[in-house]
């Protein structure tokens, strides 16, 4: 009866799931709190915005400009998206299938510039060419710099991708690109959506890169009213416009996204090609690193050198940023993972409405700009816990709420990679379902919730305006450190802050590029 | 085929994490120069207890020595907060009275004005509330001025003298300025000289120069900042800012560096207001006698001085020395501007809003 109950409550039987396995309660109930805890901004922008009655939301809705605001959110996403889509999965396809010399120190390039925050890359650039504003240099800037988040899950599906059917493929007589987009496309999609859906929101939240572009999108609007008017329940308005646009983009990417059943994979060798194609294909792979990485950090040191204010390094202080940076990071990815497992777990096998509300609701607070989840944590511990507001415990929760979709994607890929009949025979064996969880799907899983673990902290140690409003008073991070320094125009202190941000974050970015899939290569 | 990992490994490594992640923590603990707080609800009574808190909209680098200079004449410790203006007023307003700070140092008046409207200060002490002259503190004795900011034009001083420029705020939207000029329609030093506008020169007027200038397609900037840093790598021919971002770019990267040059427009223009920024008590903090201390440094000839010194901002406090080189504040003034009008920015907001620039 319990089982019926709850199938018909997702709405459907369980698709991939052996048909003795129940769709279990505790999990829906468990997924629901973390979903709960996602949804803490909504809760703040609809108390705030239900503050001004309903004819001033619609007035503000209704105002030319935030049309102006909500179309070039909405196109810079889907320019940003589509980009690193096609640029991620060609730079994933170059370094998986061809032969290329020092592929893992090229892996580890293209994942570095995760580790370069926006508006540092931003800057970098404005440095050296001071007149770019406007759509195109935020377009570009921002592929450069999210890229990554499509190359490297492309990279770990093409490893365990069977060549099998293209090669099957080419013998029928399709081209080689033809081949690849009907036979090895299909089985690395989900992973290329997943990573396009963080592209994607990611675009839509940003605000330093934006601002300095002066490309003025809805984070400019949210801002602008903060900034201005001190009228919170106008930036609540136009943050509510955001989450819309974001659940646009959450439900394009459900469509998008199709189970494909996995077949067991024989690893494709890459192979050899010669010099003048492995001349022209390199140049794919350098793009993102150069625009994103190298060209700021060259405009960062030609600042540093021309300075007056090259200032003595206080050491402790730097030393005292680094480690608040990093042990918030640890926190926040360990508890982003927490909060993220059991949405990516249901996510992962089950469908159904339900299912899909909760998942949605997960991927919020990545559309959201930094200030408005700050805010709504200031609002919602002040309310609920004020013994703790202030203290690392709300910062580091704060992290969790923002970065859990970047958890809630690799997981649920890397989850539901686990083949169900290892599973069935772990029952067979006499294990409860929780054990068999846990003894066959998680240790199988764990380098999905890694690379999860990791983009999380990376993330984390570049948050800015969140990190401003909650950390405890006399905490800095790096961030804030540099944030410090370039308010005041002191480019030449900033320097040593901004090299060492970006020092610390390719740490894990480094790491993340090493992490395989245990199952991928041990099938 | 391997089917399980020994749990003890994944266990192993999550201790390590946790126990890496504080460690990390606690020597970041160590050497925050902050003493810890002590984490109370914050709806303890305020006492003279030798400390208190502070939120500065304004950045370290300018008020930590100021703080150090007061800590050591008194021996009171300060905890410090710094953000930025809009964002701590925004967190103030969301903490209400659970709010932790006892006093709000602000960049500008807009943000006390907020304040003050939300019923969020206490009524200052008659000696604090009198010791600047009226016309560049609150009426009402809620927050006090500290320093003075002249709205000026920055022009990109390679391709002009001051003396091509115009004089008065209506010269620079003309056709002949289409596309040339920085704003900051965001920013609220911005939007403080248009309710100065409207104030000075009536609301149609106020609306006509508006409009001019969203015909003359302005280069839109995010702050003050932005606009100088574009007038001095000759991306723009000119822009509305405040006068001591200039000095503070100056003393970084040298005067004679400087591409930008500043002009003044004609006193009683509303192109060369004088606004202010302040400082207030918190509700929760009106019998903080530290506080309090805190407030007279600030107005007192020490403060005062400081400010000139750092940041070439001009002095409220009669008797004190403006800056060498800018305009005398009596030159500037427009004795027909009454400060807090400048408070309400709604109507001036909506203004901008109907014309298209925020």
């Amino acid at each position: 009866m319990l089982r019926h109950g709850t199938a018909a409550l997702l709405g459907r039987v369980p698709v991939s799931a052996a048909p003795s396995t129940r769709t279990p309660l505790a999990l829906i109930v468990v997924a629901l709190v973390s979903a709960a805890v996602a949804a803490i901004p909504l809760a703040y922008l609809l108390v705030r915005a239900g503050e001004s009655g309903l004819t001033s939301i619609i007035d503000t809705l209704a105002r030319e400009r935030v049309v102006e605001y909500a179309a070039n959110s909405l196109g810079l996403a889907a320019a940003t998206t589509a980009t690193a889509l096609v640029l991620g999965t060609a730079v994933a396809f170059v370094l998986t299938r061809v032969q290329v010399p020092f592929a893992r120190t090229w892996l580890l390039i293209s994942a570095l510039p995760l580790a370069v925050p926006s508006y540092l890359a931003g800057y970098g650039w404005l440095v050296s060419f001071p007149g770019i504003n406007g759509f195109a240099p935020s377009w570009l800037l921002l592929t450069a710099v999210t890229v990554p988040y499509v190359t490297l899950p492309v990279a770990a599906a093409l490893r365990g991708a069977s060549g099998d059917l293209e090669g099957v493929a080419r013998t029928l007589g399709r081209g080689p690109l033809r081949a690849f987009f009907v036979a090895t496309w299909p089985s690395i999609r989900p992973a290329a959506i997943a990573g396009s859906l963080l592209v994607a929101l990611y675009a839509l939240s940003d605000f330093g890169l934006v601002a300095m572009m002066r490309y003025p999108t809805l984070t400019w609007g949210i801002n602008s009213a903060y900034s201005a008017s001190f009228d919170r329940a106008q930036a609540a308005t136009l943050a509510l416009l955001l989450v819309v646009l974001a659940f646009i983009v959450v439900a394009g990417e459900r469509a998008a996204r199709r189970q494909v059943p996995r077949a067991t994979a024989r690893a494709v060798a890459p192979r050899p090609v010669n010099r003048p194609v492995l001349l022209a294909l390199l140049p794919i792979v350098a793009v993102a690193p150069l625009v994103g990485v190298g060209v700021p950090l060259l405009g960062l040191l030609s600042r540093l050198l021309e300075a007056a204010t090259v200032r003595e390094i206080d050491v402790p202080r730097l030393l005292g940023a680094v480690s608040s940076t990093v042990g918030v990071a640890v926190l926040a990815a360990l508890l982003a993972v927490s909060l993220a497992m059991p949405i990516a777990a249901l996510a992962a096998r089950h469908r159904g409405r339900l299912v899909a509300a909760i998942e949605s609701v997960g991927y919020l607070g990545h559309a959201l700009p930094g200030i408005v989840v700050g805010l709504s944590l200031v609002f919602f511990s002040l309310a609920v816990v004020p013994v703790l507001y202030q203290s690392l415990a709300v910062l580091v929760f704060a992290y969790a709420v923002l970065f859990m979709p970047k958890a809630i994607g690799t997981m649920r890929a890397g989850l539901g990679d686990v083949p169900p009949r290892l599973v069935s025979v772990a029952r067979t064996l006499g294990m409860s379902p929780l054990q068999a969880w846990w003894r066959v799907t998680v240790p199988l899983a764990l380098p999905s919730v890694g690379i999860g673990a990791l983009l999380v902290a990376i993330a984390t140690m570049k948050e800015l305006p969140a990190t401003l409003l909650l950390r405890p008073t006399g905490v800095q991070t790096l961030a804030t450190e540099l944030w410090n320094r370039t308010v005041v125009f002191e480019f030449g202190a900033a320097a040593p802050y901004a090299a060492l941000l970006v020092l610390v974050a390719a740490v894990p970015a480094v790491i993340l590029s090493g992490v395989r899939s245990a199952a991928k290569e041990e099938l | 085929m391997r089917v399980t990992a020994p749990l003890s490994r994944i266990a192993t490594t999550a201790i390590a994490t946790t126990s890496l992640a504080a460690a990390c923590l606690l020597l970041s603990g160590c050497s925050a120069a902050a003493p810890a707080a002590v984490e109370t609800p914050a709806t303890a009574q305020p006492v003279a207890d030798g400390a208190f808190t502070l939120y500065s909209g304004r950045d370290e680098e300018l008020v930590q020595p100021l703080i150090d200079q007061f800590t050591d004449k008194t021996g009171i410790v300060v905890e410090v907060r710094y953000g930025n203006t809009p964002e701590l007023a925004a967190l103030l307003l969301e903490e209400g009275d659970a709010s932790p700070a006892d006093v709000f140092l602000s960049q500008d008046a807009g943000a006390l004005g907020a304040l003050g409207q939300a019923g969020r200060f206490s009524t200052l002490p008659a000696d604090i509330a009198e010791a600047i002259p009226a016309g560049f503190t609150s009426t009402d004795g809620r927050w006090v001025g500290v320093t003075g900011r002249a709205r000026v034009v920055v022009y990109d001083g390679e391709r002009y003298t001051a003396d091509q420029l115009p004089d008065t705020i209506d010269g620079y939207v003309t056709d002949e300025w289409a596309g040339r000029l920085g704003v900051a329609p965001g920013n609220a030093s911005f939007q403080s000289f248009v309710t100065a506008l409207r104030v000075l020169d009536g609301e149609d007027a106020a609306a006509a120069w508006v409009e001019a200038l969203a015909d003359s397609s302005p280069q839109i900037f995010e702050g003050n900042g932005a606009i100088l840093a574009a007038v001095d790598e000759g991306v723009v021919d000119a822009g509305l800012i405040n006068h001591y971002y200039w000095y503070r770019t100056a003393a970084e990267v040298g005067p004679e560096n400087m591409r930008a040059q500043l002009k003044f427009l004609t006193a009683g223009d509303a192109g060369s207001i004088v606004n202010v920024s302040g400082a207030g008590i918190l509700n929760g903090a009106a019998a903080d006698a530290d506080a309090l201390e805190f407030l007279r440094y600030l107005v007192s000839q020490a403060g005062q001085t400081y400010f000139v010194e750092q940041t070439f901002e001009y002095p409220l406090l009669p008797g004190v020395a403006s800056p060498e080189g800018l305009p005398s504040l009596d030159s500037l003034i427009n004795r027909e501007l009454d400060l807090s009008d400048l408070d309400d920015l709604a109507t001036t907001q909506r203004l901008l809003a109907d014309a298209g620039l925020i």
